[in-house]
């Protein structure tokens, strides 16, 4: 990690003028934004500011415009197939688990893309029980009968299975209680700190604002400011965007 | 050990019909070929969650192609069914290619037209398909000079076929396509952020269903020896729908199931007479309030499922 902050940290995932539309409503105004080597990223704002938008259309789930970079290079633009492909990897808003399916067939299908490598696939499935020993208690159940915490676990897992090289969350707080959040959070931190950079979306603003080293504030689909945690001393500025 | 019960239940009244023979016999033979139908139906609706009205249109190809290469060109059961399930799988391909970017609704609508638009080919193609007259003549099963012309004879074959269906839609649940299916059924966008191809798997069950179908169509042609339009009429289309949602939509013996409950119940309410179809109105009901996932899940452990 020294290393590449003496040469400057490079840039991993990067838009530019990403734009994002629903039919004829524009959703997201041209964003520009980026996310370094081993940072994590939050993503704040009200309901409503084009938070899940910005990384739907970071995957090209939605019909988007502008150009996003990975490692330089611009990804395609309406294939998230592809991008997933890359190793941009989203853990959807509402977690996006397969309720019928069991745990373990939940955590293979993350594994979708990488065929019949065993040893890797057994790296893979150890380093997420590493993170999340509970899970291994639970191969054997169906995913949708388990609680909102062991789901979002289960996401999160799910997503690590497919080897991310940038990990994109969607609220993973989202329903769930303090103590199940903060023990998530603190499992991203891990992740973040294992060197995985990640971008976190939250409405919970001083959640992410405790594990993020950049963050941006998002209101009515456009970025209204970029925010230095360690310049915060109270909430009151962001709580503005909020409420505006 | 309960999870066999479904089993041991469709293997005993398969049994049943196969020592008893005769009229019992022929209905067995009917519920199998639908239940060839619903195993192909299950794949795109019950792995995949995705709808189609249209399978009897694909049924129409198959029983068609095998009617009309038997009886006007003189060919072989075998490779004129062969010929149908290839002649409707790429029918499916050709419809399903844009029509499986709709959704739910729209899809469904889509797949509905398509079954009435074959439906009326089969009526005004009259040339080849004789429209309502139908065609008649139609070779039994058989490979060259061994034919299956009995009851009993025709409804072993009819049991190796729908096992064979049976291990092929096991086989693909627990293979990685299976699982491609469940994560579309599940939630077509977390599947496609992790990298699935859903428009893909859609195609891949859609194309299955068909070929299914094209067989189940085909298979009936010659148990019958005849076809006209209406043997693929909607009427298809409801039955194996109620086949597949009583049996249990998404599971390996719900086709079965379903298939041989449906067929079964309006016989044994034959002594009720006139208020035979009240009684069987009744017992659909039933079933889908006591068994609302269907009667093959009715014996298996929540927490085991997989």
């Amino acid at each position: 990690m020294t290393a590449a902050a003496a040469a400057g940290p490079a840039e991993v995932l990067a838009t530019v003028g990403l734009t994002a539309r629903y039919g004829s409503i524009e959703a997201l105004a041209p964003t520009d934004m980026h996310v370094e080597d081993g940072e994590l990223v939050a993503v704040l704002g009200p309901n409503g500011a084009g938070k899940s938008t910005l990384l739907r259309a970071l995957m090209g789930l939605v019909t988007n415009g502008g150009t996003v970079r990975f490692r330089g290079r611009p990804l395609p633009r309406r294939d998230p197939v592809a991008v997933a492909a890359s190793g941009v990897v989203l853990v959807p808003e509402g977690r996006g688990i397969f309720g019928p399916m069991t745990v373990a067939e939940n955590l293979e299908l993350g594994a979708y893309r990488l065929g019949r490598d065993k040893a890797e696939f057994e790296r893979r499935w150890t380093r997420v029980f590493d993170l999340f020993p509970r899970l291994k208690e639970r191969l054997g159940q169906v995913a949708g009968s388990m609680s909102g915490g062991e789901q979002q676990m289960l996401a999160i897992g799910r997503a690590l299975m497919a080897d991310p090289k940038v990990l994109l969350l969607d609220e993973p707080s989202l329903g769930l209680a303090p103590r199940v959040t903060a023990e998530i959070l603190e499992t991203l931190h891990r992740l973040n700190q294992g060197g995985l950079p990640v971008i976190l979306v939250e409405q919970k603003a001083p959640l992410a604002l405790k594990l993020a080293k950049r963050a941006y504030l998002l209101s009515v689909g456009r970025i209204v400011a970029t925010i230095d945690p360690r310049e915060i001393t109270s909430y009151d500025d962001i709580a503005k965007h909020y409420f505006a | 050990m309960l999870g066999a019960v479904p089993w041991v239940f469709a293997a005993g009244l398969v049994g049943y019909a196969l020592v008893a023979g005769g009229y019992m016999a022929t209905v067995v033979s009917f519920a199998l070929i639908y239940a060839v139908f619903v195993v192909g139906l299950n794949l795109f609706m019950g792995f995949t969650a995705q709808v189609s009205f249209g399978q009897n249109a694909f049924a129409a190809i198959g029983g068609y192609s095998s009617a009309v290469l038997t009886t006007m060109f003189g060919w072989e059961p075998l490779p004129a069914m062969l010929t149908g399930v290839c002649g409707a799988v790429l029918a499916a391909l050709v419809v399903g290619y844009p029509t499986l970017r709709l959704k739910g609704h729209y899809l469904a609508m889509a797949t509905l037209a398509i079954g009435l638009i074959t439906y009326e080919i089969t009526v005004e193609w009259q040339s080849v398909t004789q429209g309502y007259m139908g065609i008649s003549g139609i070779p039994p099963l058989g490979l060259g000079k061994w034919t299956v012309t009995s009851d009993r004879g025709q409804l072993v074959v009819l049991i190796a076929i729908v096992a064979l269906s049976l291990f092929a839609a096991a086989r693909i649940r627990a293979s990685r396509l299976g699982r491609a299916f469940f994560a579309v059924a599940g939630s077509e966008e977390a599947a496609r952020a992790l990298g699935i191809d859903v428009a893909r798997y859609k195609l891949a069950a859609f194309l299955l269903s068909a070929g299914f179908a094209a067989l189940a169509g085909s298979l009936f042609v010659h148990v019958v020896g005849f076809v006209s339009p209406e043997v693929y009429g909607l009427h298809m289309v409801i039955l194996s729908f109620t086949m597949l949602y009583v049996g249990g939509i998404g599971t390996v013996a719900g086709p079965l199931i379903g298939a041989l409950i449906v067929s079964l119940l309006p016989e044994a309410f034959r002594g009720f007479k006139d208020y035979q179809d009240l009684a069987y109105g009744v017992a659909l009901i039933l079933l889908l309030i006591y068994a609302p996932r269907g009667l093959s899940t009715l014996f298996r452990r929540r927490e085991a499922r997989s």
